[in-house]
């Protein structure tokens, strides 16, 4: 069967399956950063270098312990997590009452460093990491064939994307992150342990980044690059969802994606710069952002 | 609400200095409030009050002195420890949350420990029935009255039994201002301590058992209700009032 368009429909779904699996990693690397911006008011630039932390440990775990990936799903976010409450206790809380110049340059560093560090070890090329047993193959729909490891990403990724948006908006303890966010201050002030709420939040944000990384190393090629591609379109889709909505954020990153795997059927020269070009107008038309408030 | 047995006062400042940066603002503040009292802070703009309420609860820059909280130090410690010891904060500027409805507002904050649960939800639905009806509404929503009858509200539910509460009549209609002159009454029957800081003389004037009067970071008068008349000449000169 064949669109008029000259595409055939298996060949269009894949590509918007595709697309919607970047989206995923986006929408959930650019929730992790606008909640960390929000309550930390921290651009946290390594959270490329987090994600990709989270796919090298995946592959180590492996490697040198024999765990499968089912094990490194749960363990690499919870090694990540713990890195980053280290990275916020003994780095980030210095900084946090100068201007966000100086959050994005130290994040900066801390990036350079984790990719550094892993680059001298392993190189650039690529660590091989194969998709666990149960989710090798394909499915077949009648109308396309559907990759069975994708579609466990898309699934993954909107379960955690939907239960995080769930915890921040409509359970206590949301409430305190948003109100937190609004005028930590007042919060501490009612006897909430603020500072330490701000510790997890980090510590969660960059295990929502060690996740992505975990779902991403049977389909993105691990390499301690990988977090470098991934983390300037985060940044991109950040900028046109806007810092204020967590729903928006999610939309906005599965939007892209699939935008971009789109572009990719239809105009391929233009795939790695469509989301600028959206930032581009969304910044001139809307600079809050789509979702975004203006602060 | 814990029970204080002995006469520890409820809050005891002894020569307190506190900075915003480089800018020294209280310059030695000595203020005792006894278990049971209402307190009013007086003072034109400018002249500390708002900084003495913020210095209690450790949300200036350096402080310097001593603040015993039942007789407990409290000085030293940071500001989410220092809520612990049974205070009650109602900031100047109401610090409703927008991104928070009016229910969650009202149930933020946490009961302290060492206490139990001060007011119950349904007593305080009950006192201000407004915010029943706004409970879904966006807490930036409602309208001034409103919001500052939610800022005491929420305060009421921790257990804390010595309120902070700052300017609470500034800008509200007359008949509201009425309910919350009955309400501290009602407070105080029930054994709260309240410190307050108001412009509104006529307000706090038939509510409190003693008086404050601050000027360039200190206190220069002190006195009880009952020397308020003979002392009206010296507060018409301090306060223009």
């Amino acid at each position: 069967m064949t669109f008029d368009i000259g595409i055939p429909l298996p060949a269009l779904l894949s590509q918007l399956l595709l697309g919607l699996v970047n989206g995923a990693f986006y929408a959930m690397l650019s929730l992790g950063l606008a909640v960390i911006f929000g309550l930390l008011n921290v651009i946290n630039f390594a959270h490329g270098a987090l994600f990709m932390l989270g796919a090298v440990l995946a592959w180590a775990g492996m490697e040198y312990a024999g765990l499968n990936y089912w094990v490194m799903l749960a363990l690499s976010p919870l090694l990540a997590g713990a890195l980053g409450v280290l990275i916020e206790k003994t780095l980030l809380r210095w900084i946090y009452k100068l201007d966000h110049i100086y959050g994005l340059l130290l994040t900066l560093g801390i990036t350079l460093v984790i990719e550094g560090v892993l680059r001298s070890i392993y190189g650039v090329s690529g660590l091989p990491y194969s998709p666990p047993e149960l989710l090798q193959g394909a499915t077949d729909l009648g109308f396309m064939m559907l990759p069975n490891y994708r579609a466990w990403v898309v699934v993954a990724s909107l379960v955690v994307c939907i239960a995080t948006w769930y915890t921040i908006e409509k359970t206590k303890l949301g409430a305190y992150l948003r109100a937190g966010t609004e005028n930590p201050k007042i919060v501490e002030a009612f006897g909430v342990n603020v500072p330490l709420m701000v510790t997890l939040t980090y510590g969660f944000g960059v295990a929502l980044a060690a996740f992505a990384g975990v779902l991403a190393a049977p389909v993105i090629q691990v390499s301690p690059l990988m977090g470098q591609n991934l983390i300037i379109v985060v940044f991109a889709v950040v900028v046109i969802g806007g810092m204020g909505s967590i729903m928006g954020s999610i939309l906005t990153g599965l939007g892209l994606g699939v935008i971009e795997g789109l572009t990719k059927v239809f105009y391929p020269e233009a795939s790695s710069t469509v989301v600028f070009f959206i930032m581009v107008i969304v910044l001139l038309l809307r600079p809050a952002g789509l979702f975004g408030k203006e602060k | 609400m814990s029970t204080n047995a002995s006469n520890v006062p409820a809050l005891e400042i002894k020569d307190l200095h506190a900075w915003y940066g480089e800018s020294h603002i209280l310059h030695g503040v000595d203020l005792t409030v006894n278990r049971g009292e209402v307190v009013t802070l007086l003072g034109r703009n400018g002249a500390g009050r708002t900084t003495t309420m913020r210095a209690i609860m450790g949300l200036t820059g350096a402080r310097k002195g001593s603040i015993k909280v039942d007789g407990k130090e409290t000085i030293n410690l940071p500001t989410h420890k220092i809520a612990h010891y049974g205070i009650g904060y109602c900031p100047e500027e109401r610090a409703i949350f927008s991104s928070l409805s009016c229910e969650e507002n009202l149930l933020l904050p946490p009961v302290l420990k060492g206490s139990s649960q001060g007011m119950s939800e349904a007593e305080i639905y009950e006192m201000f029935p407004n915010l029943k009806e706004r409970k879904q509404s966006q807490g930036t929503r409602l309208s001034g009255g409103e919001q500052q009858m939610l800022a005491v509200g929420r305060i009421l539910r921790t257990g804390a039994n010595l309120l902070l509460l700052d300017e609470i009549s500034e800008g509200l209609a007359p008949v509201i201002v009425q309910a919350l002159a009955r309400m501290i009454l009602m407070l105080k029957k029930k054994g709260y301590t309240v410190v307050m800081v108001e412009q509104n003389f006529r307000f706090a004037a038939p509510l409190a058992d003693r008086f404050y009067v601050m000027e360039h970071g200190t206190i220069v008068e002190r006195f009880a209700a009952n020397e308020l008349q003979a002392k009206m000449p010296v507060l018409n000169e301090l306060l223009g009032v």
